[in-house]
């Protein structure tokens, strides 16, 4: 199977594998009469480095926003080693416009624990942290009753489907800080710290989890391990674009009529996810803005989408990139200064104030642009404003810095006019002048 | 101070973590699912039941958003304001909500029977605008169902 997502006809070609239509896969029993945990005893039947070179072999790349590739990250694990070492699945879900990892805890829970204790097998882990938001109070319940019946069926836990192999699976809940996601924060939010990053290096394979090698990966990462095991990595890295291959779970939210996570190969036109799967925009509006992946993402010109796909090498080439594929649509009466005022404000937030750059740039950002959402800002404004943006952008401990940098330099590159339209307005016109 | 059944809890997460440390997270949430908050006295508690310095304690608390050192309103309504919320009407929504309850965004009401805050983006922009009332979402927000919705919890 060779899906071209080019192909308008195979829109609806694609079989779901990681949220099927079926209903009823968080049941185990039903999730088990339908092929469940078969790739788990097949992945038992192989020798650990054979499930990390089909992982590698497959090209699947992280879908937590950086796009790493998911097994040359698990090799960095050492193999042989006297401590213990560690998976953390990173459900922190927090980045504006993602809503996909809900879904799986929702509909396919065991899916994303099958693939836990295939990742855990194949690194020689014997305890995996799912780290959840702790907004998320609902689906954790469902998730820990999934673990709870996969224990009871000797899945998880001992001596796993009569081998020699134990892991034991725990879920910990967030408290609220969307920096918490940051791999390393996560680990100290776990250790019960604050969720402070940590400088890099050494990198968490080194030294994580107290001190011992870890291994993070996104919850729509590791529920795609199950499937390349089961289908093998020659189909997994056929679907979708090459460099970017597998099934990816896209949201679309903002002016759409039929927002949702669509699941797709990776590669389908920033267009027909928008035209054909979530509807369009309401009264046939035209598009002024796009957000491919989150809020982080570079914003796109809805008069440049021609073209552009949902994969790392398109998004890039567009000056943007996946994130966590969160497209968020802004018709053509967005007031696009409210819009990146406020992402503005939710950096300055959730910056956790441990590097001067980001504390006091984030800072500044918000402030500037509340002077133009004011209508109080004057020409030099918009420079300042990049300029701020430039200097916290490379110059931090964590990527929130440049997170908090991307949308506010793309806004302006890309929307220029808005920024001198606004000055022209601004009640400080003669003043200026 | 916690509950029997919480002090099982306890020792059960212990086998989870290789740190007591590790458990002041689980710990402080089942403080504040019993109690309704975290007050000074539950954090000198928590720090005594773990061996961790309360000051440790307090940082933690204070680092997180969800942990809430205040009593507050028996219903926490947490309207989300982000981008997606915004684009379909967050902003009239907490209006609305404003009005109803006659309080302001990070207010209580005199009767302790509400609280309103502004959240960031909770992970249901698919289905935006809408809020949170505990572990509870409420989504497709229309000002119809936020009526009902405030009638119903009076
Ligand atoms: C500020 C910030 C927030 C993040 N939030 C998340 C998150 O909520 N979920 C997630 O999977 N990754 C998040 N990440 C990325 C993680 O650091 C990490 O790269 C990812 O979990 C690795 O998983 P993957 O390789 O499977 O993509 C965040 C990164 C940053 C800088
Ligand atoms: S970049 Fe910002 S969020 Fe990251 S460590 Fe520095 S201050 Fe904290
Ligand atoms: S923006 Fe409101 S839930 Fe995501």
């Amino acid at each position: 199977m060779n899906l071209r997502p080019s192909d308008t006809e195979q829109l609806n070609a694609w079989k779901r594998v990681i949220i099927p239509d079926d209903r009823d896969l968080y049941k185990i029993d039903h999730y088990l009469a339908h092929g469940g945990y078969k790739a788990l005893k097949k992945a038992l039947e192989m020798k650990p480095e054979e499930v990390i070179d089909e992982v590698k072999r497959s090209n699947l790349r992280g879908r937590g926003g950086a796009c790493f590739p998911t097994g040359l990250k698990w090799s960095f694990m050492p193999k042989n080693f006297d401590k213990p070492k560690y998976l953390c699945v990173n459900g922190d879900e927090s980045e504006p416009g993602t809503f996909k990892d809900r879904q799986i805890f929702e509909y396919n829970p065991h899916l994303l624990i099958e693939g836990t204790l295939i990742a855990c097998y194949a690194m020689g882990i014997t305890t995996a942290y799912i780290y959840i938001r702790g907004e998320y109070g609902k689906w954790i319940k469902m998730l820990q009753k999934a673990i709870d019946d996969a224990y009871a069926n000797g899945l998880v836990g001992e001596k796993i489907l009569g081998t020699e192999f134990s892991t034991q699976v725990y879920i910990h809940r967030g408290a609220g800080a969307y920096i918490c996601g940051e791999e390393s924060s996560l680990m100290n939010s776990i250790e019960g710290e604050r969720g402070y990053p940590r400088v890099k290096p050494p990198f968490p394979a080194q030294v994580g989890l107290w001190g011992c090698p870890t291994t993070i990966n996104n919850v729509e990462t590791i529920s795609n391990i199950p499937v390349i095991i089961s289908y093998g990595w020659e189909w997994y890295s056929k679907i979708g674009t090459a460099k970017h291959p597998g099934p990816i779970l896209v949201g679309v939210s903002g002016h759409v009529n039929n927002p949702g996570v669509f699941e797709m190969p990776t590669g389908e036109p920033l267009l027909e996810i928008i035209y054909k799967r979530a509807g369009g925009v309401p009264g046939d509006k035209g598009i002024k803005a796009v957000i491919p992946g989150g809020s982080s993402t570079m914003i796109l010109r809805g008069d440049q989408l021609e073209g552009i796909r949902m994969d790392a090498e398109s998004l890039k080439t567009a000056g943007s990139s996946v994130g966590t594929a969160g497209i968020i649509v802004m018709d053509e009466d967005t007031d696009l200064i409210q819009v990146i005022t406020r992402i503005a404000e939710f950096y300055y937030r959730e910056s956790c104030g441990q590097c001067t750059p980001c504390r006091e740039g984030t800072d500044w950002m918000f402030k500037i642009l509340k002077r133009f959402q004011r209508y109080e800002a004057k020409k030099e404004d918009i420079d300042l404003l990049l300029d701020v943006a430039n200097n916290i952008e490379g110059n931090t401990i964590c990527a929130l810095g440049d997170a908090a940098a991307w949308p506010v330099q793309s806004m302006i590159r890309n929307f220029r006019d808005e920024f001198e339209q606004r000055v022209q307005t601004s009640r400080f016109q003669e003043i200026v002048l | 101070m916690l509950s029997e059944s919480n002090l099982n809890k306890v020792e059960q997460l212990r086998k989870r973590y290789p740190t007591s440390q590790a458990l002041v997270l689980p710990v402080l949430w089942m403080v504040q699912e019993q109690e309704g908050y975290i007050s000074e006295d539950s954090m000198k508690y928590v720090a005594a039941l773990l061996h961790i310095p309360f000051g440790h304690i307090l940082g933690v608390v204070s680092f997180y958003t969800m942990l809430q050192k205040n009593r507050i309103g028996k219903h926490h309504i947490e309207v989300c304001t982000n981008i997606s919320c915004m684009l379909r009407g967050s902003v009239k929504i907490l209006e609305h909500i404003e009005q109803r309850l006659g309080i302001t965004v990070g207010e209580t009401s005199p009767d302790k029977k509400w609280t309103l805050s502004e959240a960031e983006c909770m992970g249901s922009c698919g289905t935006a605008p809408m809020l949170a009332i505990g572990d509870e979402y409420y989504e497709n927000l229309t000002l119809e169902k936020i009526d009902k919705l405030i009638d119903n919890l009076k």
